[in-house]
């Protein structure tokens, strides 16, 4: 076999030998196992990578039976965000009836808890319409983004001045301060959404923000099916580990800084999520197949630990898929089939 | 992205079972093969229908749950959405809202 064709992480093409094929997806499932405890792919797995990064064929798919549920997040924000001028109810009614969706999130552009309490009589107004009107379950959207809570933009100190200071008590008080309010938020938006009558609330690039991010997730998810037994809760998360920002923050006797998919998942479990959203992020300047060696190893890991349904995050950059605003089909389709056909996951 | 997702290895929203098949993930937090059996089982189809859109539309046509071409009369959006309730045995949040709005 002549030099197979791929791509580096940042999306341009580069060429390996067969050697060096699977030289680098041993070494991304290597990298993946160091950091997460966890066990690398098996000899079997990484033969079933290399035969689909070396198939010549510019795309590639699931055997038929294996196919999985695709979800996403802010779905009608992308057919705007391309330039294209519709309504967002439109924007909803495209992935349902063009775009294959099985399901779809409504959000609101700016995508921050914070930003929607001045506008949720209209946002509730919106998605009441489009549940009257489509099919498939749609739920609402947004990230809690706790960085907006810190001045300038919102109340509470900025931990990030006062680190630099020094002022390491104040900065972590700054922190739990931030988490009071996201959970205030995301509690009051979640409970008018879900009156509202949307089929799930969405937390997205959950820990975005840290540990302090995270924690204001898993609280507000423990508060809202107290309040709501029957709420479906769906949390995709921003990074592969939680960012301790603050470092000492706890939820039910676990510090939540440096947790990766397989840990997180158990503690959306405990806290109510219906489904969860794991991500690893892509090094560009690794090759694709390290990156999708190594996001596998991660993903698997976390499948094998969730007893809820695991939607693994595939955009760009995370999941094995290119850094690119633009990612190509080859890289997509083969991140695509890997993940699945090797995670056994339930959607993505 | 999003089109080669879909391609690659989605279900097929309403063109096929994928919407069925995400109810019952959101529904029961149900597994992927676990949400295909049951939602099979409920169609009285088999597992490999659930994502061919011929056989699909037949059933959804039948069942009144929602096509992507609908023709005049058709049931679509909530109408549908009450006939899934009641072939899937779920509750749809919209839909019990609705119910209660249309109780007197």
């Amino acid at each position: 076999m002549g030099k197979i064709l791929t791509r580096l992480g940042d999306g341009s093409f580069i060429e390996l030998t067969e050697g060096e094929l699977m030289r680098d997806l041993e070494e991304g499932t290597e990298d993946a196992a160091d950091r997460g405890k966890i066990p690398p792919l098996a000899t079997e797995e990484l033969k079933h990578l290399f035969d689909i990064f070396s198939c010549p064929f510019r795309f590639v798919s699931v055997e038929p039976g294996k196919e999985i549920i695709l979800s996403g997040e802010g779905n009608n924000v992308k057919v705007k965000r391309v330039g294209v001028d519709e309504d967002r109810l439109q924007g909803t009614k495209i992935f349902e009836r063009i775009l294959g969706a099985d399901m779809a999130d409504i959000g609101f552009p700016d995508y921050s808890v914070k930003s929607l309490k001045n506008i949720l009589h209209f946002e509730r107004t919106l998605v009441e319409e489009a549940l009257m009107v489509t099919q498939f379950p749609i739920s609402y959207g947004f990230m809690p983004n706790l960085g907006l809570y810190t001045q300038p933009d919102g109340p509470c100190p900025n931990p990030a001045d006062l680190m630099p200071l020094g002022k390491i008590k104040e900065a972590q008080a700054a922190y739990e301060e931030t988490v009071e309010k996201g959970v205030e938020d995301i509690v009051h938006v979640s409970s008018a959404m879900w009156e509202s009558g949307v089929d799930a609330i969405t937390f997205d690039t959950t820990g975005g923000a840290g540990d302090a991010d995270f924690l204001a997730a898993l609280e507000a998810t423990e508060i809202l099916k107290k309040k709501y037994p029957d709420i479906k809760i769906i949390m995709g998360m921003a990074g592969e580990f939680i960012l301790g920002l603050h470092g000492e923050l706890e939820w039910h006797g676990t510090r939540l800084a440096g947790l990766y998919p397989h840990q997180q998942v158990k503690l959306a479990e405990e806290a109510g999520v219906t489904i969860f959203g794991p991500v690893c992020n892509v090094n560009s300047n690794k090759s694709a197949p390290w990156d999708i060696a190594r996001a596998i190893t991660f993903m698997k890991a976390c499948c094998e630990e969730a007893r809820i349904p695991v939607h693994v995050d595939m955009g760009m950059g995370v999941g094995g898929v290119t850094l690119h605003d633009h990612p190509p089909i080859d890289i997509v389709s083969r991140a695509s089939k890997a993940m699945v056909e090797i995670c056994r996951l339930d959607g993505l | 992205m999003y089109v080669s997702h879909a391609i690659a290895s989605g279900m097929g929203g309403i063109r096929t079972a994928g919407d069925l098949v995400a109810r019952m993930q959101l529904s029961k937090a149900m597994k992927i093969q676990e949400a295909k059996e049951y939602v099979a089982n409920k169609l009285q189809v088999s597992i490999r229908d659930l994502t061919d859109p011929v056989r699909m539309t037949e059933v959804r046509e039948d069942l009144q749950i929602g096509v992507i071409t609908p023709q005049p009369g058709y049931a679509r959006g909530i109408e549908a959405k009450i006939r899934m309730t009641e072939i899937l045995d779920i509750d749809i949040n919209c839909v019990s809202r609705f119910n209660d709005k249309i109780s007197i």
